[in-house]
């Protein structure tokens, strides 16, 4: 039985928002730009322009075409899937925590690749997307069933806790798997810390098409969700059909949270910060969330990036560090407000 | 016998205005438990690359087995096998702590995590400081006292709320897991593959030489336990009920708190993370005893046995020999998720 | 309104106290004294700082100012034990741990006379067994608290209370989510153990249950005392219009004589006539409209 939360208000006049949206467009071409420019290779501003334009040496070409514009969208693809994702969570479960990597869904995605590399030899890139894809299916359903089994909705701690349990048995797994094959051992380890690190456009192009999809399943499902956020009986006397908004979010944040996952590896608190960045600015209405969230998304990941890539100079910290150093402490303040409430 | 009917068999023992009372169920659980446990033991004494039986292990302590026997025994099985137990009660002992003192049965150091920040100061020792075992023991107990107090600070606020301490502990643990593997990404495979055993959790690498010095610890820290218990007892009764009732909450709180804490910092500085035995032994025990609360006495010993089983398990079962600490992770989180779903259904 | 320093042989006194929550002050400079041997009764409006003055004067919170004397002296320098073996409390939010049968839940109240290897003597025995007497669930003690009904159960958490055999006892809504015969029930035993010398602190809702019951009301509005003294005195139209904002009339209770509080019917466009003191109940009925 939800309890009835005060209704979607917007906070903002619409211009304010548009104000806030122009500002994330601002901030994603700015991070976009610094990905681009800034690197262990220390290179001008003006060679990197110069390049990108069609000039350029060998060597910067290298740099530039090669490395930093698909590791760039790689980032581009990865923040906008999680973010959207961590979104359509927080949203469906009315769960304030929700999370992709808290709820175990990145864990259970992990397992499943683990299992692919391995027994099944599977070093496409390709072949990590739909592993990932099934686990992160099989980890958001049984996340869900299990933190609301009994009929209710899910309490915020309650459903934290079942994915963390559920989660920490998969990375239990993928432990006791890869400790007894070695080689699988050393292929995880690159992936399982979070890294756009040589993440080419042959990784993101295969997952674009259902990174797509996800999103597009996200928006369609946005107005839906602002029904939800009343709880599923008044969604359900206001006409909506919540077993249809169900399949749709599942279908999208296994899309989305996969995708990512198979690409960049588990990212932890992405899917976490930025609904809540978004919120803040933007109101409680889903279709902006969802919307602010592909914007901001790619925003946090690249920023990180730049940030790994020349935090520990001359090694990189990979993505997923600077994440989790910037997501914990955001969990950590919303837990410390006076009550953490359904959304 | 108290004459006073509680609805349930207890015996008061006393002697001269001293006593203490016994529930008889807890403690015919506990034995038959700790009976258990000694058939197991024995099993873990036999097994392995050089099979005895029954009768000479038995043999070896009436001193009527000749010397190859009695080192594989005493010097290379015992050792392990008294460290399985042991480590076991105290991890069951602490998490029977952190469960009644938040009165959340999924709080756990495991949950926590406390466990990622004793791995984390163990790769520091290891990475950087050159990773000989003091230094190992030494880096995993500050660390995970740190994670400790980091996460206590963090979640208090005007007093300290079960599910606040929970959450603040994820949000800590998962920043630490995501700094450990990026760790493990810049050493050499083998250091990875050693350190990543050890982060599992593991009893291969327990000697007389380590599980000495931490047996003695643990000793000394179960024996401290009867004096935070009674106070933690009340504090099933909620914090303003055990205040009002006498108890110093704050105080009594931060005292078992840190008494579990060191218990699973002297386990995990040995052994590495062993995951959900903390968890799942406080909760099996209280579903055999059925007992208001979890008997702490009763945990620890149904503890030892799990970890005991578990090794037995990782050991000779699994067709690799995996660390322990993959089993109970297995076990105890698959225990876990039933436990959710069968409390959910409960309540419904 | 209460004097700064109450009568010297008062069991519980606050003197200028304040009481924060994080950094907002719910109570500020409050000076009260509970008279020895009272049925006190607090009153007042939803968030009026009831329960933290109930709380602060049991030591469960700090004082931010001021003290809180027990016994003449500052409750702070006692020892939790020491406290409890003066001052019982029922908090609201009390949980029974699952499985725990009546007699143990009611033992638990002996913690405070307890030690460490003096886990259960002849006097608790006689404590416990005496509170499960008084509070009449002796017949339920080997049964599990999750099975009783909510007013056994309360019964019992009160027993609990007994059994710390402390002269004085604070209660926190001890009535609320019971139905009304199980809160007649609460508030007879409350009187009964009143009646044996008792002095009992209580915050409850209703209104004319308080005037029934109390010798002594203490009305609380926004964290100051309003009114304090018997109840004939203090419950009055213009009070409860006042603390309350709630139009209304006070009769005489048919069967006790003391104050009853009839709400009055607000729902017709022009002002009821009514029957007793008709000149406050019309500025009440006025005040009230405002705030509607």
């Amino acid at each position: 039985m939800g309890t009835i939360v005060a209704p979607a208000v917007r906070v903002g006049r619409g211009t304010t928002r548009a104000a806030w949206i122009g500002a994330a467009v601002v901030g994603l071409l700015v991070a976009v730009a610094l990905s681009v420019v800034v690197g262990a290779n220390p290179m001008a501003p003006g060679t990197v322009l110069d390049t990108v334009l069609g000039g350029g040496t060998a060597e910067s070409r290298f740099v530039v075409w090669d490395q930093r514009i698909p590791r760039t969208a790689a980032g581009l693809v990865v923040g906008a899937a999680l973010g959207v994702a961590g979104a359509l969570m927080q949203a469906f479960t009315r769960n304030p925590l929700a999370d992709p990597g808290i709820l175990g869904v990145n864990a259970g995605a992990a397992f499943v690749v683990a299992v692919g590399i391995t027994f099944f030899g599977v070093t496409s890139p390709l072949g990590h997307v739909w592993l990932a894809c099934a686990g992160a299916l099989v980890l958001t359903v049984a996340a869900y069933a299990i933190g609301s089994a009994g009929g209710q909705a899910a309490g915020p701690v309650r459903l934290t806790v079942t994915g963390v349990a559920i989660g920490a048995v998969f990375a239990g797994l993928t432990t006791g798997l890869t400790l007894t094959h070695p080689d699988a051992f050393d292929r995880m380890r690159g992936w399982s810390a979070g890294s756009l690190l040589e993440r080419g456009f042959d990784v993101v192009l295969p997952v674009l098409p259902l990174v797509l999809v996800g999103l597009a399943l996200a928006l369609g499902a946005a107005s839906g969700l602002n029904s939800i956020a009343l709880g599923s009986d008044v969604a359900r006397s206001q006409g909506v059909s919540v077993r249809r908004i169900q399949l749709v979010v599942l279908a999208a944040v296994t899309l989305l949270a996969g995708s990512a996952t198979a690409v960049a590896g588990p990212l932890v608190f992405v899917g976490l910060v930025v609904p809540h960045l978004v919120r803040w600015t933007l109101g409680t209405d889903q279709r902006h969330i969802v919307l602010g969230s592909m914007l901001l998304g790619p925003v946090l990941v690249l920023l990180s990036d730049v940030l790994g890539r020349i935090a520990v100079l001359p090694s990189e910290m990979p993505v997923g560090v600077v994440t989790a150093f910037a997501g914990a402490p955001v969990l950590i303040a919303l837990v410390r407000r006076r009550t953490v409430t359904a959304l | 016998m108290s004459a006073l009917d509680v609805g349930r068999r207890r015996v008061v023992v006393g002697i001269r205005g001293l006593s203490i009372v016994i529930g008889l169920r807890s403690a015919l659980v506990g034995a038959v438990v700790a009976l258990a446990t000694v058939f197991l033991a024995l099993l873990a004494l036999a097994l392995g690359d050089f099979p005895m039986t029954l009768a000479e292990v038995v043999g070896v302590f009436t001193g009527q087995v000749d010397a190859l026997p009695r080192i594989v025994v005493l010097e290379w099985r015992l050792p392990r096998a008294i460290a399985a137990v042991l480590f076991g009660a105290a991890l069951a002992v602490a998490g029977a702590i952190f469960q009644t003192v938040t009165r959340n049965p999924l709080a756990s150091p495991d949950i926590i995590g406390l466990a990622n920040g004793s791995f984390t100061g163990m790769l520091v020792a290891l990475l950087m400081l050159g990773g000989s075992w003091p230094l190992l023991t030494a880096g995993s107990l500050i660390g995970g006292l740190v994670a400790a107090v980091v996460i206590y600070l963090l979640a208090y606020r005007g007093g300290l709320h079960g599910f606040r301490f929970i959450v603040v502990g994820i949000g800590i643990s998962a920043m630490l897991a995501s700094v450990n593997t990026w760790m493990l990404l810049r050493v050499e495979l083998e250091t990875a593959l050693f350190a990543s055993a050890w982060g599992a959790g593991t009893l291969n690498s327990v000697t007389a030489a380590t599980a000495v010095p931490a047996g003695i610890c643990i000793v000394v820290l179960l024996a401290l336990l009867p004096l935070v218990t009674p106070a933690v007892r009340q504090l099933d009764l909620g914090d303003d009920a055990a205040s009002a009732t006498g108890v110093a909450v704050g105080r009594a709180r931060l005292a078992a708190i840190a008494l579990a804490v060191c218990l699973v910092s002297v386990v995990t500085a040995v052994a590495g993370p062993i995951a959900f035995v903390a968890l799942a032994a406080p909760q099996i025990t209280r579903r055999l005893t059925r007992s208001p609360g979890i008997p702490f006495v009763t945990t620890g010993v149904v503890g030892g046995a799990l970890l005991l089983g578990s090794d037995l398990i990782a050991q000779h079962v699994v067709p690799l020999t995996v660390p322990v600490g993959v089993v109970t992770v297995v076990l105890g989180g698959g225990y876990l998720v039933w436990l959710l779903i069968h409390e959910s259904r409960r309540r419904a | 309104m209460s004097s700064p320093t109450g009568p010297p042989d008062s069991p519980l006194q606050a003197v200028g106290l304040g009481v924060r929550y994080d950094r907002r002050s719910v109570i500020d400079d409050l000076s009260v004294a509970v008279p020895p041997g009272s049925f006190t009764v607090i009153i007042g409006p939803n968030a009026c700082g009831k329960s933290t003055l109930l709380r602060a004067a049991a030591g469960l919170l700090p004082a931010s100012a001021g003290t809180v004397l027990l016994d003449g002296r500052d409750i702070a320098l006692y020892s939790a034990k020491d406290t409890a073996r003066r001052l019982g409390l029922l908090p609201q939010g009390a949980v029974s741990p699952e499985g725990i049968t009546v007699a143990e839940l009611v033992a638990r109240g002996r913690y405070a006379h307890q030690r460490l290897l003096r886990q259960w003597s002849a006097a608790d025995e006689s404590a416990v067994t005496d509170a499960l007497r008084v509070t009449n669930v002796a017949d339920l003690a080997t049964r599990p608290v999750d099975e009783l009904s909510g007013g056994q159960r309360q019964r019992v958490w009160i027993a609990m209370v007994l059994a710390q055999q402390t002269p004085l006892i604070l209660l926190d809504e001890p009535t609320t989510y019971l139905d009304i015969a199980h809160q007649i029930e609460v508030l007879n035993l409350l009187h009964d153990l009143n009646g044996q010398g008792r002095t009992i602190v209580a915050v409850l809702h209703d209104l004319n249950h308080a005037a029934r019951y109390a010798s002594n009301i203490i009305a609380m509005q926004d964290g100051r005392i309003v009114a304090q003294g018997p109840p004939r005195t203090t419950i009055t139209a213009e009070l409860v219009a006042e603390v309350f904002g709630l139009a209304n009339v006070v009769i005489s209770d048919p069967l006790t004589g003391t104050p009853l509080v009839v709400p009055a019917d607000t729902r017709l466009p022009h002002p009821v006539a009514t029957g007793a003191s008709s000149s406050s109940g019309s500025r009440a009925g006025s005040r009230a409209e405002q705030t509607i």
